[in-house]
């Protein structure tokens, strides 16, 4: 099964004829994704891709002509809350926005409208997510995967295929790797990620990869302990030599007050039972050590 | 981004919320022509605050009284110039002083677990709100605005009864929906009014906002011109101004190993690793997705820019970013360098291999490479710690 995206995606690409839009939607297409078409407002009529799928003007012909149930969207921040927006309207009903530096109370706006239509929105800001061996939307390298068991969820993108790439050459497959974006708001949150991976049956094992800033983690640690008490995880928490008061990169992260540190979040996975590892090389031991058995 | 009390200051007044007079002196004599003209009007004193993006600046002695246009003087020629952690003070707003009977606190941040504005308020205003959080939590009270109806009549009225403000509850109203105005007008994440305190003036008492903070959202900056305006300059590290217009993300630290990640996560762990490995890191930076040659070479100059720079982490996962652009970058900027300082590169991931031979090919004799995170750490920690003339 996996989670989010596979053999039943119909993706179409928001963006697809953009710079990054169309790199991407190569990708993904080389990946095996099943892409079915385009949108890009005005270049509606064109061909896209080296196996061409059509490009449309809007979201609602994607899916009156080509059936598309999931969305990716790399439209400049301007405009990308309307495209979530637009996917909506059309009935997609999963969303991924890569788009980073929209402002956050446009998204405030836009995650009730999602939530509202019963749409599942991944992002904004994020990489996206891979189910190995059958679909990548978004901008995850296809080359660091493996199949298997552990699902993955993050806030970071790079970060996330240092710890992948970890996995993988441990010889610990994959089932599901998601990044869910690092802005302050966002569409899916750990816990949305983690339900899905709790009801799949091709999940066995959780990794956990948080960052400081907010209290995403605690929460996520609470239900955890409620929710998902015997699934073996790991977790890596960046950030612990962070200065507090800056801002590192992510809208996200920043530790105010005595809210958001590393140690708080660290605290919060380990008291229910979640082995935090030290660094990104150390996960596949801690894996191993809570049963996962490499293939 | 930040704004100085003066600028929050003239952002609430634009949505009509009330906001005692006050001016700008960026001189001792312009503070006293203003402190005459406001003791003319009859204040009896007035209140002289030194205009730094720092806390505490109250305790550092940039908050002063003065009775007379003589003594504004004298205080403002005190306060200007003063060195409030490590900020030197350029302006400072001359106002008319209240005669305070209560003071109260009221604010609008983004709350990430709900994904709405929240708008807080409590009865003991005049402290910092964390320090209430801490000792008596229940003394602050929070509704959620609605995220497209925005803050509804009755939470306002909420907020007021519950801070006791019966007999100011109109005025009240028109302040919390004018704070949140101000938040969505602005694109701000934070606006905070503290203290916002009852006035007394002959027999009339009345709701005032005696001193705000505003921060603005960066992501939304492109759409207000107007407040990147309001950036002071003056405030801020000469390496952060040059970071961001290259689109860097920067943060000086005080360490001696300087590092240079793609993504935000992976740069923190990377400084993390370091820290663990016992070196410390000399920076933050993140050059961020789909980084061209030219973007890393400026990078080496604001990591070389740092004297106390004896050690380079160079750790890029390629995925939007190329392998060959970022080796490309480094040969350039070193090229250009004068310093030389011992560099560690680790570049997987998007044409890995075409970097390794343009790294090779430079025959750079002091970058080395290696393949993992944890190997590449172990050596720059320990290239941090070789004695000096190594590097010289």
């Amino acid at each position: 099964m996996s989670i989010l995206v596979g053999p039943q995606t119909r993706l179409v690409v928001q963006g697809i004829t953009g710079r990054e839009g169309g790199f991407h939607a190569q990708q993904m297409q080389d990946y095996g994704t099943n892409i079915v078409c385009g949108v890009t407002p005005r270049k509606g009529g064109q061909q896209a891709l080296e196996r061409p799928v059509p490009v449309f003007d809007t979201c609602w012909q994607a899916v009156h002509e080509t059936g598309a149930n999931t969305s990716v969207i790399y439209v400049p921040a301007a405009g990308a809350p309307d495209a979530i927006l637009e996917a909506v309207d059309a009935g997609i009903g999963t969303i991924f926005c890569i788009t980073e530096h929209i402002p956050a109370l446009d998204m405030l706006k836009v995650v009730h409208v999602v939530d509202a239509a019963g749409a599942r929105l991944v992002g904004p800001n994020c990489p996206g997510a891979t189910s190995v061996g059958s679909a990548k939307v978004g901008i995850i390298p296809g080359s660091i995967h493996r199949p298997g068991t552990v699902g993955v969820v993050s806030r970071s993108g790079t970060l996330t295929y240092e710890v992948v790439e970890a996995l993988t050459e441990a010889g610990i497959g994959q089932s599901t790797c998601v990044g869910i974006g690092g802005d302050p708001i966002n569409g899916s949150s750990f816990i949305d990620i983690l339900r899905l991976f709790r009801d799949d049956p091709e999940t066995e094992a959780v990794v956990l990869i948080g960052e400081i800033g907010g209290n995403a983690e605690e929460q996520a640690a609470a239900w955890i302990g409620e929710h998902m008490a015997g699934v073996p995880m790991a977790s890596f928490i960046a950030g612990r030599s962070a200065p507090p008061g800056r801002r590192m990169g992510h809208a996200g992260a920043i530790i105010s007050g005595s809210g958001g540190t590393a140690e708080s979040k660290i605290a919060a996975l380990e008291a229910v039972g979640v082995r935090v590892a030290d660094a990104p090389s150390e996960i596949p031991k801690l894996l191993v050590e809570a049963g996962v058995r490499p293939g | 981004m930040k704004l100085q009390e003066y600028h929050a200051k003239a952002l609430l007044l634009r949505q009509g919320l009330p906001v005692p007079d006050f001016a700008i002196a960026q001189s001792a004599a312009e503070a006293r022509s203003a402190a005459e003209r406001f003791l003319a009007g009859g204040a009896g004193k007035v209140v002289i605050k030194a205009q730094v993006l720092v806390g505490g600046r109250g305790k550092a002695g940039g908050v002063k009284l003065a009775g007379s246009a003589e003594e504004a003087e004298q205080v403002a020629s005190a306060i200007l110039g003063m060195d409030i952690k490590g900020i030197t003070v350029r302006r400072v707003l001359v106002a008319p002083a209240a005669e305070i009977e209560h003071e109260y606190y009221l604010a609008a941040v983004l709350d990430r677990a709900s994904r709405k504005v929240m708008v807080m308020a409590s009865a003991e205003g005049g402290v910092e709100i964390e320090q209430v959080a801490e000792e008596n939590p229940d003394a602050i009270v929070r509704v959620h605005a609605h995220p497209h109806l925005g803050l509804l009549d009755h939470q306002a009225r909420l907020l007021g009864f519950r801070l006791g403000l019966g007999a100011h509850l109109r005025e009240f109203g028109v302040i919390a929906r004018g704070l949140y105005a101000t938040m969505v007008a602005n694109d701000a994440d934070l606006v905070e009014i503290n203290p916002l305190a009852v006035v007394r003036e002959g027999d009339a008492r009345s709701l005032q906002c005696l001193d705000a903070k505003v921060t603005i959202d960066d992501s939304a900056l492109e759409r207000h011109p107007d407040l990147e305006q309001m950036r002071d300059l003056d405030e801020e590290d000469p390496v952060d101004v040059a970071a961001r217009e290259q689109g860097l993300s920067f943060i000086r630290l005080d360490g001696t190993i300087g590092c240079m990640v793609n993504g935000a996560g992976l740069a923190m762990t990377t400084m993390d690793l370091i820290k663990r490995a016992g070196g410390e890191p000399a920076n933050f930076l993140d050059i961020g997705g789909g980084a061209k040659a030219d973007k890393v070479a400026a990078a080496m100059t604001l990591i070389l820019a740092d004297e106390s720079v004896r050690a380079i982490l160079v750790n890029i996962f390629g995925g939007i970013a190329r392998g060959d652009e970022v080796a490309h970058g480094l040969v350039e900027a070193r090229a250009q360098q004068e310093r030389h300082v011992p560099m560690v590169v680790r570049i997987v991931g998007t044409n890995a291999e075409l970097a390794a031979r343009i790294l090779a090919d430079a025959g750079d004799p002091d970058v080395t490479t290696a393949e993992t995170l944890d190997e590449a750490v172990e050596r720059v920690v320990a290239a941090s710690r070789a004695p000096a003339e190594a590097s010289a």
